[in-house]
Parts: structure tokens; sequence; C-alpha cells
């Protein structure tokens, strides 16, 4: 327990070191803040994948329900900056709440059925009659607060945030009872695990996550479409990066991100086809002979990954 | 009335061409329990083959089709004893094979996005040929009737195959039961390998008549696809061959109808289907029982 506390802390400061440092060696700022983004997108798919087996292919939905959050709470209630991107975020937990009963579905329905719902909250963000709340497909202007370096801050936050909820989960009875349903939900409920409660509990943990993103990445980009925060791409990426480095560890979508994300930078700006084929094989490749994910190449050597 | 009688004729149409796109991806669930993801993908390919065969070459679609059929059997023939074997040994075949499904679909967008581009392509209507149809004193594009036509005669043909034929029994019999199949001396591999092909073959045929239907196609075009089909075979009941007729009849009578009096929605109208029936009868309108992806 104390070793993983020391590598955790350690996670968390190497973290921070390195996306308060990135700015200052990279000169594009929003490299590294898409970097922090698809890194606690991928940190809240692991949350409920990692920990669950649900694989949410509509994960964006949380995601463009967050920057839409901002955007309503900003330009029509007015509030202030960070009160909107936390009630952002709780936009997603309300979406996840009216979607909870998707959880009663299991493997490839759920995945698809949280993809349909992902489009049925684009479909109605976007919808011209829905203009004079949401600007329908016209996009979003929020130029008023527009402030890339206090936003850049606030998603370093998020992500230290996240990430370590992933490690509280990881080393809890509580992410131990998930595992435990996951693995047979029927003998977890007889053994006194309310299974619909844990389910739902993470489930919300995981759209605050996406929520908060979206949210804080309406602010930083400030200028935002339905088609841009709603984009599948933003789902599939975090779902990749989570299966790369290996799901239910806190140290695999951290390694995915980086390595994945690090590639999409050299390749896949100019030429995203290149990076999709490449993604593409790599999941061909995972699936057939490293079903866990790169971490559990160490875990096979006995090595302990935080 | 006669705007009301359109769109249910219409949707009558459309829902048989949307059975066939679902249908194969029915088919591969109910013999493998694996959720093809790259359903559409495949359509998707069969579109544009039958888009550069036509452009290029001057090719009529019903050439193309043929031509179709037998490449697309040799590559699902190819594509199941290249992965699908060792998927099934697996701890857990189903999200495995999604998870793999998904990344042949990015392979295939992808290399389809480097080979067409990203812009829609489109084929004149009348390409498939002239044939005129009136109902009730309105006339329907010869296009949505040869369409429905051809879906017909291919969801009859799979029909006979799978209750008339010696394959088409055994194929029944995995997707009864597969080891209690392969305990009784039917080829399993084999049997199934021909159903993945068979599943693509109809994908590839759904995919000809694609740009007649629904007009542009572009590579990305597959996931959307994928969703349809997906949505149409939970409507009428997985590993039901006539249940996805009647998904797509629900499908299509409810598109065409959104489309005719409420066509800013139209476009939710699958994911709508799909979570409503998800959500209230997830077995699907003909299901028995529960079942399991």
């Amino acid at each position: 327990m104390r070793r993983n506390k020391l590598s955790n802390a350690i996670i968390l400061v190497v973290l921070a070191v390195l996306f308060i440092l990135a700015p200052l060696l990279y000169p594009n700022q929003s490299v590294p803040f898409q970097m922090m983004a698809f890194m606690t997108l991928a940190q809240g798919v692991n949350l409920l994948y990692g920990f669950t087996g649900y694989l949410p292919f509509g994960y964006v939905g949380f995601f463009g329900s967050g920057a839409y959050g901002v955007s309503i709470l900003v330009l029509l209630l007015h509030w202030s900056v960070i009160p909107a991107v936390i009630g952002g975020g709780l936009f997603a937990v309300v979406v996840a709440l009216l979607l909870s009963p998707l959880l009663r579905l299991s493997g490839a329905y759920f995945s698809i059925g949280s993809l349909a719902a992902s489009e049925i909250v684009y479909y109605v963000v976007s919808n011209p009659n829905m203009q004079n709340i949401t600007q329908g497909p016209y996009g979003v202007n929020l130029a008023g607060i527009y402030d890339p370096n206090t936003s850049y801050y606030a998603m370093l936050v998020i992500l230290l945030i996240f990430t370590a909820v992933v490690m509280y989960v990881k080393n809890s009875t509580f992410g131990m009872s998930l595992l435990a349903i996951k693995e047979d939900p029927v003998s977890a409920a007889m053994a006194g695990i309310n299974v619909v409660r844990r389910r739902v509990a993470i489930w919300l943990a995981s759209a605050f996550a996406a929520g908060l993103v979206g949210a804080v990445y309406g602010w930083y980009v400030s200028v935002f479409y339905p088609s841009s925060v709603f984009d599948l791409t933003i789902s599939i990426f975090a779902i990749v990066f989570t299966l790369f480095g290996g799901g239910g560890t806190v140290l695999g979508p951290i390694v995915g991100t980086i390595v994945l994300y690090g590639l999409y930078n050299t390749i896949g700006v100019s030429s995203p086809q290149y990076f999709q084929l490449i993604y593409g094989l790599l999941i061909v490749v995972l699936v057939m002979f490293l079903p866990q994910g790169l971490t559990s190449l160490l875990k096979r050597r006995g090595i302990n990954v935080p | 009335m006669s705007t009301f009688l359109f769109a249910v004729v219409s949707g009558i149409l459309f829902g048989v061409f949307f059975s066939l796109m679902a249908i194969g991806l029915n088919f591969a669930f109910g013999v493998m329990k694996i959720v093809n993801l790259a359903h559409g993908d495949f359509v998707m390919l069969g579109a544009f083959g039958a888009y550069y065969a036509l452009s290029t070459f001057g090719i009529n679609p019903f050439a193309t089709m043929i031509m179709e059929i037998v490449v697309f059997l040799v590559v699902g023939v190819g594509l199941y004893y290249g992965i699908i074997p060792r998927l099934l040994r697996s701890d857990d075949p189903e999200m495995l094979s999604l998870i793999l499904f998904f990344g042949i679909s990015q392979v295939i967008e992808a290399l389809a996005t480097l080979a067409f581009g990203t812009n829609p392509v489109t084929l004149p209507t009348n390409a498939l040929g002239q044939l005129s149809f009136q109902l009730f004193g309105q006339a329907f594009e010869s296009s949505w009737v040869i369409s429905f036509l051809v879906s017909v005669v291919a969801i009859g043909l799979l029909y006979v195959y799978l209750y008339k034929t010696k394959m088409g029994i055994a194929t029944r019999a995995i997707m009864a039961n597969r080891d209690e199949a392969a305990a009784s001396g039917i080829d399993v591999n084999r049997i199934s390998a021909i159903a993945f092909g068979i599943a693509l073959v109809l994908a590839a045929i759904a995919g000809t008549l694609t740009p007649f239907m629904l007009g542009g196609i572009y590579p990305s075009v597959g996931v959307n696809l994928t969703i349809t089909s997906f949505s149409i075979i939970v409507i009428g009941s997985l590993g039901n061959p006539i249940g996805t007729v009647v998904g797509g009849l629900v499908y299509g009578l409810s598109l065409l109808l959104m489309q005719t009096y409420l066509s800013s929605w139209a476009n939710m109208v699958p994911y709508v289907l799909l979570i409503l029936i998800l959500l209230i009868k997830p077995s699907g309108l003909l299901g028995k029982g529960a079942r399991n992806a």
C-alpha cells in the first residue's frame, strides 16, 4: 500500500511538472492542452471500461454536453467562468443520469446504445429549432471569456483530479467491488454489493470527467460547433488511448495518450487517414496478441503497474 | 392524403432495402455471436465499387454486383479464417470482437479515404435502369423500385439457402448451438466461414444499391450505416432473419414519415428507435426470451 502511495504521488508530480513546463518548451500551447484533455478523457473511459467493462462509444456525448453547458450558463444565464465550467460538468452528469437505464444493457448493446444516445444529444443540440438555446448548427462564440492561459491550468487541475480519482478507485474497496461486479454481478450482489448503485456512481463520475473536460475545452477554444464537440473521433481517441495503454491501471491511459497522441501530432494533423490506419491496425494487433494493453507486458513479468 | 400514401409506399420500398443492408450483420451475429462493427464500411466499399465501375469503365451496376459477390465472398472467407477462430477461443469473444471489428472499420475507412477522398460522390439515379411504377396515382423513382426488387430477391435467396439447402440447415444448427453442431459432425469453421462470406456479400449487394437510395457516398458514411443496420436488427430481434425484414420496415416507414412531416428531426430516427427498443423491449419485436450479445 505504501509503495502504491509513493508511486501514485510520483505520477501526479511528474504529470504536473510535465504540463507546466510543456508550454515553455513547446511553441504551440494547444498541443499540450489537447494532450491533457485526451488524457483526462482516457482516464474517464478507464474509470468506466477498466473497472466495469462497459465500453462507451458515445462518450463524446458528455464532452459535448459539458461544452454546451458552459455556453448556456455563460451566454444565457451570465454566470462567471469557474462556476460555469463546474456547471458544464454537471450538465454532463444530468445527461448521464437520464441515460443511466443504458447500464441495463451489456456488451455490444451498451456500446452501440451509448453511441446512439450521444448522437441523439448531438441532433438535439444542433437542431435549427434549438437556435434560441444552443444556436443550433451555427456554433457558439464565447469570445467574452476567452482566456487560454487560465483554461490551460484549469485543464491541468482536472487532469490531476481525475488521475487521483482513478488511483483512489484502483486502491479502494469501492474499486474492488466494481471489479467483483465486472467478474460476476450475481455473486457480487450476493456478497452484499449494491450493483446498480455502484455502477451508476462510476458512470456518473466518468460522465463528470468528460463534462468538465468538454467545459474547459469550450472555454479554451471559445468558438466551437456541434459537429466539432460531438465529433465521434473524440470518443474513439479516448477509447483507443485507453485500450492501447491498458484499462484498469493508472498508467495505461497516460502512456497510451502520450504515445498515440504524440504520434498523432507527428503524422496525424496533416494526414489524419494515415493515423487512422495506424491505430486501426494497432487495435487489430492488440486484440489478437495483447488484449490487456501495453502495460500488461510489464504485469506479465511480475512488475506491479500502478 | 396522397403525401401520406407516398410516404408509406416509399417507406416500404426503403424499408426492404434497409432490411437487405442489415441482414448480413444479423446473419453474422446469429452464426458467430460477433458484432461486425465494420459492416457499414463493407456496404460503403460496395457502393464505391459501383461508383468507380460505372463512372470510370461504364460498367452496369448489375454487372458490378456480380463481380462484388465473388470478391466479397472470398474476402469474407479469408477474414474469417484469419481472425475469428482465434477470437472465439479467447476469454471474452463478444467484447474483443467488438473492439477488433472497430479496428477493422477504422482501417477500411482510412484506406477508403486515402483512395477516394472525403468528398461525397453520387451516381445518376437512372443508371439502374428504367421501370415505371405507379401506385395510388403516384409515380415512384424507378431506382427505388429496382432496389426494392433486388432486395426482395437477395433476402429470398438467403431464406432458400437457410431453409432448403443442406449447408443452410448446418448453418442453422450452428446458430442454435455451436458446440453441439460441432459434436454432430458439422464442419463448424467451414460453414461459419461461408456464412461470414455471405454476410459480406449481402452488404456488398446493398452497397451497390446505396448510391441510388441514399445519395452521396463518402468513406465515413460507414459508421452511420453500421448504426442504422444495428438499430434495424435490434428492432427486429437479433439472430432472426425474418425479424430483420420487420425491423427494416419499421425503420423505413418511421424514417419516411418523419422526413415528410418533421424533416428537421428525421436524422434522429435510427438512434431514437434503437434506444427505445433497447430500453423497452430489448429482445426486439419478434424476440422470444432473453438473449446475449
